[in-house]
């Protein structure tokens, strides 16, 4: 058997300079990732805001961005291929609600949920199938391949500035749209007074397929983002889909400003986690050798660091125990 | 469970023979489960067997969930995996401290597991229902399927807790290290489980699960708190799927964090759906054909996962209600003997529909082997006929399937159709609803 | 409309049973267990198509005592459960021989399974031939007469490590990072007692253990191993794990030098290649493609040539190899007579030099080499996954001096 070994990181007593320096450096990085979630969880909003449906192949057409954009960097060069590949990726999403969604919107929300289920399985296998299952090769372009500025001696890549400024970006467009246009204030409406929207004579089955459409390009654009930053690979939206689902409970379904909080505050809070290595036993000494290997040894020595991915879960209880409307969540399904 | 309402029939069917016939049902499967391994002895065969009855429970128990009281979760595996580790601790501890526990009850603890897990997480899940009772259970599923990996001493982490089944105190002289006596061990366990999860969907508290499921704000007005009237659905699921993982545990003589993980819960899921939701057998249906396909597709193509997806997306598109569905809506048909009408229009839509089918596999095998780089050197074997998957004429009839296959097999569906009409109005006419 | 479901559902399952095929009765069958879907698939088809060029390898020189080898693909999706059911379905179609390396828990499932099976079905013994799961448990207190381990375990590995680093006085301040499984823990438990017995100079400044597949961004990790003044991180990721790793790394304008078990597995070049770490990823392998040993390189040509794609698994050349030798030795094909003669078998390894197959705990030695990526040399012909950059050899380990005791008490039959 292991020898009982204490896993608290060893690291020496920090000076305060360095205490500052991660807490900087995470929080920069913990802000990246947080956009990176917003990316992908907008769309997702949107979507359910409007139309009521939550999409499980949202994370497939993340993955389906980024696989777009390397094959369309491959031939066109990586700008056009942010444009044409939301722009592929939307018309997949208009595909699928015009001839999936639409003839089974009549037998429920759950019909809806259980096609996208089967979408996200499909499309994940056609991927493979198509591209292999390893990673894929897809570069930063050389536009954007320099550090854009130092911190504490750890270089921040330009790129990673990038996503931030697309990111948020789009967050204003969106809000400005839902806001501001015509088009805006219908989805706004629909997400109080769905029925009442259709009543007016608003061409009900065109916008949803627009909606729906958008939503995906968003997670398209996304996927051509993220792709050179994280591994472009086939088993993508199993990884972050999850996550994207507790994103916008925990935001409070149908909210776009509840998404964005979400998304900085898990972001925030997974990375966090990892720069911190307490644990119980680093806090209160190691436990009595007498327990043994048993349950309570194991949370005894767990690290906060080591349970980092899982902790955006335990927010989603607590959430739902406290206010299981979300953050900013204004429709109770 | 619903019943598909017939109206007064002609033949007036006594109390007694509709009594025999229901008790009949149950005499003949428990026979047929006698027999089974006599008729297919090979030890392919068993291990089939044994992997598809536990594979029946646990989708039962995920229709008390889904068909009978409305709920949508992703994350059911986990009770089949906390009955699995219970049923596993327990059955190292009768080793160690030699307790006098024979094999055959260890299920009934892998139950206990799954109920105790269901207790505690059941009160916060099942406050919602509906979409957002799905992605919360997608979410606990996956803390509970990580938190296993973190917690090493009770769950083993990676590889996982084995056992040593013949290590427990013999029953009747069996040691329960062959395979035939394991089946024997799951088709009981079967049995008594098929016949427990029947008899809830009878009892009033079966009754008003079905009425959360329909109208949860008219049960309110009843006087019955959905939310509670959910966590004791919830319960007995978590129950059942104990009882699954148990079997499962001792099937294999081992428990990993696989068995409490996202694609466990899929497959569960998939299984119920496809076989039917809205009656009993229906997830005995679909769990018999997913786990048979699980096992048989996997030989034959890499791509097993994406027939899955297109299974499912037709499924859901096409026949919501499943197999089961499928096959009951020709229960009016059979009573008012107008089966006969629309029988000969299946068996004309069956060539197209065959050679879409065909044409389909070939275009995605072709692809699925072509991508991988062997397209020089492999063969897909289609009913017996070899296709290079390289070749163009390959494409050529599948793109031929397809096409002439779609045409030609949208028209003998319109004529199902029309044979479908008559033989309604018909079945009308004599009193049978159709 | 509807009835097609119904319909094409059964034209699936009619494919499905035209699965069952006779085979040939002289044929030998080696059950070939791992992922062929779903995530490790890229990992699982390369290990199968190595198999099967050294199945037509050993077929073209007229098999194993006249029988034909047939390697069976069974696919486990690297599940443990399923990869029981896959030796089950093995044994049923008259497999006697199987074979799996992607993933210890899947290695210990199996292991427990042929010695569980082999004790209750006397006579139908299976043998089961381990190429790649490292967990060293496997050989130590979990050991097992009917199975054998060609890879060098990962306590092995840390030998050779460390043996080499004891030459390297530049290597002051060491941070191990690991992912937190069986696997990852021994490697960080191995290294900390070796380092402390080899170096006891060397200060390990970090100690890291994070969740196995499931980071996205490493930049959190990367700005602790500033933060720490490491010259040296030591770690097993693998996949994913070790690609996003070294990409954080170079994000952030790390310069230290990796020394890893698996930088070189499926993708791992190309992200080395991406984040253009020249020739500071270091890797411990029991051989290279750029190894200099003509036999060797002669054999690295003719496999990348037929197979499309570079030699992963020199071991399972001397795996399958070393099993024609023991069945000529024994005379027979039988599992029990054949394990009898591989154990305490010495043989000469693809990349040179003399291996043995230690009879206590059924552990494969052989020479190890650490080798860096980078740049090649004119005399270095072989680059990996088209990305003009190869393996370097750095430092090559003697057989005895990759050797570890072992707690295995045998059973034997």
């Amino acid at each position: 058997m292991l020898e009982f070994v204490p896993r608290n990181n060893a690291i020496p007593d920090t000076s305060e300079c360095i205490v500052l320096e991660l807490i900087v450096i995470s929080t920069i990085n913990g802000v990246l990732f947080g956009m990176l979630l917003f990316l992908l969880s907008s769309g997702l909003t949107v979507i359910f805001s409007m139309m009521g449906v939550l999409n499980f192949a949202h994370a497939s057409f993340y993955m389906l961005g980024a696989f777009f954009g390397f094959q369309l960097t491959r031939w066109i060069g990586f700008w056009p291929a942010l444009v044409l590949a939301p722009l592929l990726v939307g018309a997949i999403g208009m595909a699928v609600e015009r001839y999936g969604l639409r003839s089974i919107h009549k037998h429920g929300h759950v019909a809806e949920l259980l096609l996208t289920f089967g979408l996200a399985f499909a499309i994940e296998e056609i991927v493979s199938m198509i591209w292999g299952k390893s990673p894929m090769d897809y570069r930063v372009p050389a536009l954007l391949d320099f550090p854009a500025f130092t911190v504490f001696s750890t270089n921040y890549p330009a790129y990673k500035i990038f996503m931030l400024a697309v990111s948020g970006a789009i967050f204003v467009a969106l809000l400005i749209t839902l806001k501001r246009t015509r088009v805006g204030l219908i989805v706004q409406a629909a997400l109080t007074h769905p029925n009442m929207v259709a009543h007016l004579g608003h061409n009900v089955g065109r916008v949803f397929m627009l909606v729906f459409g958008v939503g995906a390009a968003l997670a398209g654009v996304a996927g051509v983002i993220a792709g050179p930053a994280l591994v472009t690979q086939s088993d993508m939206a199993t990884l972050l889909g999850p996550i994207l689902f507790v994103v916008i409970v925990f935001g409070g379904l149908g909210s776009l400003s509840g998404a964005f909080i979400a998304s900085l505050f898990i972001g925030l809070v997974q990375t966090f986690a990892v720069a911190l290595n307490g644990s119980l036993a680093g806090a209160f000494g190691p436990l009595d050798p007498s327990f043994g290997p048993s349950i309570i040894t194991d949370i005894w020595n767990v690290t906060i660091s080591q349970i980092a991915p899982i902790l955006p879960y335990v927010l989603l209880v607590l959430i739902l125990i406290v206010r299981p409307m979300g953050l900013m969540g204004s429709r109770e399904t | 469970m619903i019943d598909a309402a017939t109206s007064v029939p002609k033949v007036v069917v006594t109390a007694r023979a509709q009594r025999l016939r229901f008790y009949g049902v149950w005499v003949i499967a428990a026979v047929a489960l006698i027999v089974l391994p006599f008729i297919f002895s090979s030890g392919g065969s068993l291990t089939s067997f044994s992997l598809i009855g536990i594979s029946i429970i646990f989708a039962l128990s995920y229709n008390i969930l889904l068909g009978q009281t409305g709920l949508l979760s992703f994350g059911h595996a986990v009770h089949y995996g906390f009955g699995g580790f219970l049923a596993i601790h327990v059955m190292n501890a009768v080793t160690a401290h030699e307790w006098s526990i024979p094999l055959p009850f260890i299920p009934l603890f892998g139950g206990i597991g799954g109920l105790l897990l269901a207790l505690v997480i059941g009160w916060v899940m099942t406050k919602r229902a509906g979409t957002v009772f799905a992605m919360i259970s997608l979410g606990i599923g996956e803390l509970v399927a990580s938190s296993s990996l973190i917690l090493r001493s009770v769950f083993g982490g990676e590889s996982g807790i084995t056992t040593d089944r013949t290590a427990l105190p013999h029953m009747l002289g069996w040691s329960f290290g062959p395979q035939i006596q394991i089946y024997y061990l799951i088709a009981f366990w079967l049995m008594i489980s098929a016949i427990a999860m029947y008899a809830l969907t009878r009892t009033p508290l079966g009754r008003i699960c079905n009425a959360v499921r329909d109208n949860p704000e008219r049960v309110e007005f009843i006087g019955y708190d959905p939310h509670v009237v959910r966590y004791i659905a919830y319960g007995f699921a978590g129950f059942f799927a104990g009882i699954a993982g148990g079997l499962s545990a001792i099937n294999f003589e081992i428990a990993n964090s696989a068995y409490l993980g996202a694609a466990q819960s899929g497959i569960v899921l998939f299984a119920t759906f496809i076989g039917g939701t809205a009656y009993f057998f229906g997830p005995i249906l679909g769990a018999i054909l997913v786990t048979y396909l699980q096992l048989g597709l996997t030989d034959v193509t890499t791509v097993w996962q994406l027939y899955f997806g297109i299974i499912f997306i037709g499924i859901v598109m096409f026949a919501p209600g499943g197999i089961a569905g499928l096959l009951m809506m020709h229960r009016p048909l059979v009573r008012s003997g107008t089966l006969g009408m629309v029988i000969p229009s299946y068996l004309v839509a069956l060539v197209p529909t065959l050679a879409l089918a065909c044409g389909v596999i070939l275009a995605i095998e072709s692809v699925a082997r072509y991508a991988q780089g062997e397209g020089s050197g492999s063969n897909i074997d289609l009913l017996g006929v070899p296709f290079n998957a390289a070749s163009p004429l390959t494409w050529f009839a599948a793109a031929i399937l397809i096409i002439g296959g779609f045409f030609v097999a949208r028209i003998s569906w319109r004529r199902i159709a029309q044979a479908w009409d008559r033989a309604a109005t018909v079945a009308r006419d004599r009193g049978y609803l159709a | 409309m509807r009835k097609t479901l119904t319909m094409t559902v059964l034209a699936l399952s009619v494919l499905g049973m035209t699965a069952m095929s006779a085979a040939a009765e002289d044929t030998l069958k080696i059950g070939y267990i791992d992922p062929l879907s779903g995530g490790g698939a890229s990992v699982g088809e390369g290990g199968l198509k190595t198999f099967q060029y050294l199945a037509d390898e050993l077929n073209a020189k007229g098999g194993i005592l006249g029988h034909k080898v047939e390697i069976v693909p069974l696919d486990n999706k690297t599940n443990p459960q399923e990869s029981l059911i896959q030796a089950q379905k093995a044994i049923d179609s008259g497999v006697r021989y199987i074979t799996q390396g992607n993933g210890s828990s899947v290695g210990a499932a199996l292991e427990d399974f042929v010695t569980k099976h082999n004790t209750r079905n006397p006579g139908k013994e299976l043998l089961y031939f381990n190429y790649a799961a490292v967990d060293p448990s496997m050989t130590n207190e979990k050991c097992s007469f009917w199975h054998f381990r060609w890879d060098a375990n990962s306590d092995v590995k840390m030998e050779a490590l460390t043996s080499y680093m004891k030459g390297v006085p530049s290597i002051k301040k060491v941070y191990l990072i690991n992912q937190d499984y069986s696997f990852g823990q021994s490697v960080r438990t191995e290294a900390r007692k070796m380092l402390a017995a080899k170096r006891p100079d060397v200060q390990i400044v970090g100690d890291e253990l994070h969740p196995l597949l499931k980071i996205t961004d490493f930049s959190p990790y990367i700005a602790k191993i500033k933060a720490s003044g490491a010259d040296s991180v030591v770690t097993g990721n693998w996949g994913q794990d070790i690609a996003l790793l070294l990409k954080a790394a170079a994000d952030a304008g790390l310069k230290v030098n990796w020394y890893t078990y698996y930088a070189g597995g499926a993708g791992g070049p190309t992200a080395i290649k991406q984040t253009n770490l020249n020739h500071q990823v270091f890797q411990i392998t029991e051989g290279i493609p750029n190894s200099g040993y003509q036999p060797a390189v002669d054999f690295e040509k003719a496999f990348r040539a037929k197979a499309n794609m570079s030699l992963w698994y020199p071991r399972a050349v001397n795996e399958m190899r070393m099993f024609k030798l023991a069945a000529e030795k024994a005379k027979s094909i039988d599992p029990v007579k054949v394990a009898a003669a591989l154990e305490g078998m010495e043989f000469d390894v693809l990349d040179g030099g003399k291996g043995f197959m230690r009879k206590d705990d059924h552990q494969f030695f052989q020479p190890i080499y650490i080798s860096s990526f980078g740049n090649l040399t004119d005399k270095e012909t072989f680059d990996e996954e088209n990305t003009g950059w190869g393996w370097h050899l750095v430092s090559k380990i003697d057989t005895p001096q990759t050797m570890v005791p072992t707690t295995c008490k045998m059973k034997r039959p």
